[in-house]
């Protein structure tokens, strides 16, 4: 063996975040401060018709009157709202801009992220709405997209340009009320992607929006809204790396899914902002509210690879209102150092014949904390319906946590639900096994890793898995003592 | 009168008949204070998400009985396990029946609450063991220990067993329209010892009920402890049983939960495994009709390192019923090598039943152990269609599919006569009668 146990421990310790650079793009940036002038600040500052800014203040007015949540199995410094400041932008964006005006700086900071938006263009057939600080920079195949009558845009222009849509969807699914932090993001919201798959049309690629969060100081408060109309299939791909940065930073995001009779609608995330340092420094806070709605015959699927974030808060969820609709959840969450996650999902069963499958895997290591929250709620009038869970969780190393959480509540008689939950570390005689055949350490533990998450990787796009897998290979790597 | 402030109102009066030299009088006070400032626990906590106490506190409960109730041993001897002989810990309304009871001092102390708590013999065990596994911030706890006066006292020394196995039984004899009984139990069994113990609430009228029982158990090393409780009491009977299990090195300690009936029932079953090589065992099975409802809530703490617990709840809910299993492990750090397993299996049979259940583990160990499964279904129409088609009626070979189903909790029960007794209480509750015992 090259290594011994602790060199390995001691060489994660020390790794730095990956993509942890700053880059210096000059900002107009808000005053510190919530009130209700900056929220009229945001509005205008985005030219919103006036239903806009009254629904922001709704929103506001609500969240003023709001407590944090508290329930949550995590333990973090609360967030300073007047600290923050509620608006960032990119001097240098303009949305109609071709690539090659777009701040050089920003394109190497993208090549440094190793992605080249227009190497994606060619080779990877995805269009990226790419928001940088809150606004797009660059929307690409718009073209392509717009032929087949797909509107993929930032949602600022969408609700400049198709206000009849959004005012129609937007909060149906997530109600500006629902929570503390979606109440925040609804008054704050800056900006975000706005999707709509017209009736029957097959979206031809996978729509692929990569957040980031640049300026220090400055929450994020994305919106998006993908709506499937009846019988359109679309798969919306979302990923996230952040600069290392060593104040807290605060991402509330909303995510809003709107499948309509006989769609299908596809989410796949890889998360991997700031976790913080090995010392459990810095950061980034993760409260994220994500649902979607299921009508007749439609489905939604939730995949997620989460590896970053020092606090995650997140519970992707589906709505099955429509008879026949299908709701799916597969998800890995890798903790190390001193990360936490409380994440899980909420399947509702509301409709006949409905169906959910939960596939959760759950790996701490180092210092870490990680939670599985999940609700399957089968209502009186659901017939037949269906549910699996399988939650799994490993432990590496006895300083970490692994906790399950499954609230499962039937109303129905004819409800058939299943829960399985396991958590085990991994095996030595494994490892000894791999170290026999020549395999070191490290790469059994990776190989293991793998086996242990295939379920959910199985799930991801193929542009998305290889890099998922790489990730997961980064996050835990010499992690086992 | 709200009845918290009615309960906290009654304590002055409550201390007036004991004697407030005691140094359990300071436990008392301090209890008291405790749920005064904490009341009723209600649904926004989560340990009470799912049920409600409301309906409970708004019902006028006299506190103290005010006469002796006697009833005749043929009136309730079908309450008896009347088969075997057995030792007898009776109570009537809360007071002491002599004339029912069968105690003893006979190598092992098998006798009463009251005199354990006011007799000096007793002051060293009282002093060692008293609300020492009890919680000291669980509001009904802390209620209970309040008001602790009565209840069974059973010590068991090194090295002893009882020749019998101890009934315990409580009667309401619905005298009083509503009546809120606090029983509290200590249980001790020493290094080596083993004790079979039977509980039971039985209402003999529908008037209300309000049983609040803390139960403590100290099992020594190697002790075995088995706990068999039967709720299967009237519409009007409400009982809130919490039941605090302290283990050391190698002990066994098995709780069985037969719920068929009354109003409310919840159990707070909590175990601490405070030694190595320790085997904490929960089986309960659930089968409830009309508007019952039943919550079961467990927690087994891993605090030290080569342990087990095992759970299988099954639960069979007909008719308005609602069943409710929360059961938590939480292993810690040191607890390595831990197997905790844990199994809740539900049946629902009828469109307005409802099953809650979250099971819960919390992990801070890497070498262990632990899984729950929990399952939410109907009976194998094929598995029915097969019964019937070989001549069994519908009713019956339902009722045989729901044995099976119930069948591996009940045969770890120890005592033969026992366990013909909850069968019949099953047969009864699903309304078959199939001639054979499982």
């Amino acid at each position: 063996m090259a290594y011994t146990e602790e060199e390995l421990k001691k060489e994660l310790e020390t790794k730095e975040y990956e993509y942890g650079f700053y880059t210096d793009i000059e900002s107009d940036t808000f005053p510190k401060g919530l009130n209700e002038d900056i929220v009229r600040a945001i509005s205008k500052k985005k030219n919103e018709p006036q239903w806009m800014t009254d629904w922001r203040l709704d929103a506001f007015r609500v969240w003023e009157k709001m407590e944090e949540p508290e329930w949550a199995n995590v333990n973090y410094e609360k967030p300073d709202f007047q600290a923050i400041s509620y608006y960032s932008a990119p001097k240098a964006a303009d949305p109609n801009k071709t690539l090659d005006d777009v701040d050089p700086d920003l394109l190497e900071m993208y090549r440094k992220l190793g992605i080249s938006v227009d190497e994606q263009k060619k080779l990877q057939n995805v269009a990226v709405d790419i928001v940088v600080d809150s606004v797009s920079v660059a929307t690409t195949f718009k073209k392509t997209l717009a032929e087949k009558g797909i509107i993929f845009m930032p949602i600022s222009e969408a609700i400049q340009e198709h206000p009849e849509l959004v005012k129609k969807y937007m909060g149906t699914v997530v109600p500006k009320t629902d929570n503390f932090y979606a109440a925040l993001n609804s008054a704050v919201f800056t900006d975000g992607s706005f999707c709509y798959i017209p009736k029957g049309v097959k979206c031809p690629m996978e729509l692929s929006t990569y957040f980031r969060i640049n300026e220090g100081g400055t929450g994020q408060f994305e919106r998006t809204l993908v709506i499937a109309d009846e019988s359109s299939y679309v798969s919306y791909l979302e990923g996230c790396t952040a600069p290392s940065r060593d104040e807290n930073q605060l991402h509330a995001a909303v995510v809003e899914l709107i499948a309509l009779d006989d769609a299908e609608i596809k989410y796949s995330t890889v998360q991997n902002w700031f976790p913080g340092n090995a010392e459990g420094k810095g950061g980034v806070y993760n409260f994220v509210t994500k649902r979607g709605i299921c009508e007749k015959n439609s489905k939604i699927s939730w995949t997620q690879v989460e590896t970053g974030s020092a606090v995650t808060w997140k519970y992707p969820s589906c709505i099955l209102k429509g008879d026949n609709s299908i709701g799916e959840f597969y998800s890995i969450a890798v903790t190390n150092n001193y990360q936490q996650a409380d994440t899980g999902t909420k399947m509702i069963h509301l409709g006949k014949n409905t169906k959910s499958t939960i596939i959760s895997k759950g790996i701490s290591a180092g210092k870490s904390q990680n939670s599985y929250r999940g609700l399957v709620q089968v209502g009186s009038r659901a017939e037949n319906a269906r549910n699996f869970s399988q939650c799994d969780s490993l432990l590496m190393g006895n300083e970490c946590g692994a906790h399950t959480f499954p609230y499962i509540e039937a109303k129905n008689k004819s409800a058939m639900i299943e829960h399985e939950a396991t958590t085990s570390k991994i095996g030595e005689d494994q490892i000894f096994y791999c170290n026999q055949r020549g395999i070191d350490t490290e790469k059994a533990i990776a190989l293991i890793v793998n086996g242990f998450s295939k379920e959910v990787l199985n799930k991801l796009p193929m542009e998305f898995a290889v890099e998922a897998q790489k990730l997961l290979e980064i996050s835990l790597e010499g992690s086992v003592g | 009168m709200e009845l918290k402030d009615k309960l906290v109102s009654s304590f002055m009066a409550f201390e007036n008949n004991v004697d407030v030299e005691n140094p359990v009088h300071d436990i008392r006070t301090e209890a008291i204070k405790n749920f005064e400032t904490k009341g009723f626990p209600t649904k926004k906590e989560e340990a009470w998400k799912y049920t409600s106490l409301n309906s409970l506190r708004k019902i006028d409960f006299s506190i103290f009985p005010k006469t002796e109730n006697t009833i005749e041993y043929n009136d309730v001897k079908q309450y008896f396990l009347h088969e075997i002989d057995t030792y007898k810990i009776v109570f009537v309304d809360g007071i002491y029946s002599s004339y029912l009871s069968e105690t003893t001092h006979d190598g092992v102390d098998i006798c009463l609450m009251s005199s354990a708590l006011t007799k000096d013999m007793y002051k060293p065990v009282i002093d060692v063991y008293f609300n020492k596994v009890a919680s000291k911030e669980e509001s009904l706890t802390t209620l209970n220990t309040a008001f602790s006066r009565e209840g069974a006292y059973i010590y068991i020394p090194k090295n002893k067993m009882p020749k019998k196995p101890i009934e315990i039984l409580h009667f309401a004899t619905g005298n009083e329209a509503s009546l809120m009984l606090q029983p509290r139990n200590l249980i001790i069994v020493e290094e080596n010892a083993e004790v079979q113990i039977i509980e039971r609430h039985q209402s003999l009228t529908s008037n209300n009920v309000l049983t609040n029982a803390v139960t403590e158990i100290f099992a020594a090393d190697n002790a075995i402890v088995d706990i068999y409780k039967l709720q299967n009491d009237t519409a009007g009977a409400s009982l809130i049983d919490n039941t605090y299990i302290d283990q050391k090195n190698k002990s066994v300690v098995k709780v069985h939960t037969f719920s068929f009936g009354g109003k409310l029932t919840r159990n707070n079953l909590n175990f601490y495994q405070n030694g190595e090589y320790i085997d904490s065992i929960m089986k309960g099975v659930t089968i409830l009709g009309e508007k019952q409802h039943v919550d079961h809530h467990t927690l087994v703490h891993h605090i030290e390192p080569n342990c087990e617990s095992h759970q299988d709840y099954k639960g069979i809910y007909g008719e308005s019923s609602t069943g409710v299993f929360n059961g938590k492990i939480i292993v810690d750090k040191i607890a390595q090598k831990t197997n905790a397993f844990q199994q809740n299996n539900n049946i629902l049979i009828s469109d307005k039943a409802t099953i809650n259940t979250k099971p819960q583990l919390e992990i801070f160990a890497d070498d262990v152990k632990c899984s729950h499964g929990c399952t939410i279904g109907q009976l194998d129409e094929d598995a029915l269609f097969y019964l019937q088609s070989r001549g069994i009626p519908l009713k019956e070979a339902r009722a045989l599919l729901m044995y099976a189903f119930a069948n591996n909790v009940l045969e770890s029960v120890r005592i033969p006569e026992l366990k013909s007794r909850i069968n019949a209480l099953i047969a009864n509750k699903l309304g078959v009668s199939l001639g054979f015992d499982l």
